[in-house]
């Protein structure tokens, strides 16, 4: 009954840590997982948000084994 | 279709022979468009030294992949590569390569243009740039005229 919390980039350094793992349960929310890791802190509005290496909002609802990543905006290329 | 990671330098011209050599379709490709993104040595008014390219493992390779697919949708082409290094980056060093086989050039160029533009706002790649004092991450790619740095 677990989520994968991961994060990347600039986020990554800001927050500490590449990843945490928290507890999952029925009606969890992308940005509900964020606050759950992270203090009860909101979600910021600039950061991307994917569920299982798809690109999703943050109002998604989590199923229990997850992978949920967070990250800036990209500049590959 | 051929998306790969690579960790180290790699020659776009020779990869674009090489994998126009591997197919068997001549007499089919009346076009192919190339894009090959280079390291440059400054960036926003900044000289720029070297630089590290951080991804998303797993998701990188599926989103490029779903862009190609996306391309072949959209377009009528026979053939897609798409090469990315990750790691360290040095001046001068081929960064991406994006090239498209198509029967016409209209299809080729587009899908070539879509599958770049997606990529460098979609794909999960980001830049940290080594300066001359410090370092950085690069906060947004430009819009890909001189006028924007």
């Amino acid at each position: 009954m677990t989520i994968t919390v991961k994060y990347f980039a600039s986020l990554r350094e800001k927050l500490g840590r590449d990843q945490d793992s928290i507890d999952w349960e029925d009606g969890l929310s992308v940005s509900g997982a964020w606050s759950r890791a992270n203090d009860g802190e909101p979600m910021p509005e600039s950061v991307m948000v994917a569920v299982n290496m798809q690109y999703v909002k943050g109002d998604v609802v989590l199923s229990d084994g997850d992978e949920v990543a967070f990250f800036p905006a990209v500049t590959g290329g | 279709m051929h998306v790969d990671l690579r960790p180290s330098p790699f020659d776009p011209w020779r990869e674009v022979g090489d994998r126009q050599a591997q197919r068997d379709d001549a007499g089919k490709a009346g076009a192919a468009a190339v894009f090959v993104g280079t390291m440059r040595d400054f960036n926003e008014g900044e000289t720029v030294r070297a630089m590290t390219l951080e991804h998303y493992p797993g998701m990188t390779e599926k989103h490029l992949g779903e862009i190609c697919e996306e391309a072949g949708k959209r377009w009528r082409i026979l053939d897609c590569l798409v090469l990315h290094r990750i790691g360290d980056v040095r001046i001068g060093e081929a960064i991406v390569l994006v090239a498209v086989w198509s029967a016409h050039r209209g299809d080729a160029m587009d899908a070539c243009r879509y599958i770049i533009e997606d990529l460098k706002s979609r794909a999960p790649f980001w830049k940290k740039e080594q300066l001359a004092e410090g370092e950085r991450w690069v906060e947004s790619n430009t819009s890909g005229y001189s006028n924007n740095g």
